[in-house]
């Protein structure tokens, strides 16, 4: 934000007088709220549980509960270091520049000390209260999000979305870690299934918002490859997902309470990913097979998860 | 500052008072709880 502070109240006009105090006090809590991303922390807690659940260990539930209140505390933490460094990009793109700190109701300082408080406060807290290892895998994830894919790679590489996918493929293993204090293959597995799964869900998002990264500057697969590239590759991930979504059931990790779900789920994705592959259309409104594919990711992670948890809880 | 903007600004603050109190509220029990699992015995 450059120039004098204008009125939160009457936007556009300055704020007379005691412009800094006005500039600075007049956030809303629904603001520093809007900072952690509370949609995205949605996913970021329901697989976080699941990795808890799926856990061959019975965790106390205020332990439970604290480990995934830090869980989803550190997710808000990032999203917001996330919102403080991209301040710039998101005035740019019509999806974002109603955010707090492109809108100017916060402030980047404000932004960012909110945000450190809520990593310290959170990765402390697991430590202290729960175990190391999930303390040491939440900080991992922090950094990750905020220093390998906002700050490293989102605007510099259009691989940006298949490494910094890593990030949110964190939680499940948190959990698990929460739980036992360790990482064995069911919790790599579940954070390979996220890993392999955030190229086509945000890929099939970005063919259709394709406008808005490109004048954002960010070079997303759609911008920099082009529509066509960008549906083959949106195929090529969905065939290793497929792969480890139903490695567990395989592998005998789960058992039918898992795999009959996780098929018929898998088999629907690849037909939703096929059906991208074949699309031709260069305007969004042509393309409702990426809508529905975006769609149906978001219900695909999530009935994934439950149906794994559900299997285990059983098992046990 | 015009009465509109300091009444605002006065509600707002007033707002996040009572949500930070609620969290701090909140995280004492939380701790409480925390100490009462963890306490050998």
């Amino acid at each position: 934000m450059s120039g004098a502070p204008t009125s939160p109240v009457a936007p556009g006009l300055p704020l007379a007088g005691a412009a800094p105090l006005a500039s600075t006090d007049f956030g809303d809590w629904r603001d520093y709220l809007a900072l952690t991303k509370p949609r995205v922390m949605a996913l970021v807690v329901f697989t976080a549980l699941m990795g808890l659940l799926a856990a061959p260990v019975a965790v106390h539930p205020v332990i439970g509960f604290t480990a995934i209140l830090c869980i989803a505390v550190a997710g808000g933490a990032a999203g917001a270091l996330n919102q403080w460094y991209e301040a710039d990009l998101d005035a740019k793109m019509k999806r974002t520049r109603g955010r707090p700190l492109p809108a100017g109701r916060l402030t980047r300082d404000q932004a960012f000390g909110f945000a450190m408080f809520l990593a310290i406060g959170s990765v402390t807290i697991m430590a202290l209260a729960v175990n190391l290892a999930a303390a040491g895998l939440l900080v991992l994830s922090i950094l990750f999000y905020v220093l390998v894919y906002t700050v490293w790679l989102k605007r510099r590489t259009p691989q940006n979305i298949v490494i910094g996918g890593a990030a949110g493929a964190f939680p499940p293993m948190i959990g698990w870690a929460a739980a036992t204090g360790d990482v064995t293959l069911l919790p790599l597995l579940m954070f390979g299934i996220i890993f392999l799964w955030t190229p086509p869900h945000f890929w099939s998002l970005a063919l259709f918002v394709k406008t808005d990264y490109r004048e954002a500057g960010v070079p997303m697969l759609p911008v920099s490859h082009g529509l066509a590239e960008t549906r083959r590759q949106v195929l090529l991930y969905t065939l290793p997902l497929v792969t480890a979504a139903l490695a567990p059931w395989a592998l005998g990790l789960t058992g039918l309470v898992y795999g009959i779900p996780a098929l018929a789920l898998n088999i629907v994705f690849l037909a939703g990913a096929v059906r991208v592959a074949g699309n031709r259309a260069e305007d969004p409104a042509g393309m409702k097979a990426e809508k529905q594919l975006f769609a149906f990711s978001i219900l695909y992670l999530f009935a994934l998860f439950a149906a794994l948890a559900a299997d285990r809880l059983v098992l046990a | 500052m015009s009465p509109e903007e300091q009444r605002e600004l006065e509600r707002r603050r007033r707002q996040r008072n009572y949500v930070l109190g609620g969290v701090l509220v909140g995280l004492a029990a939380l701790f409480y709880l925390i100490t009462l699992v963890r306490m050998p015995g």
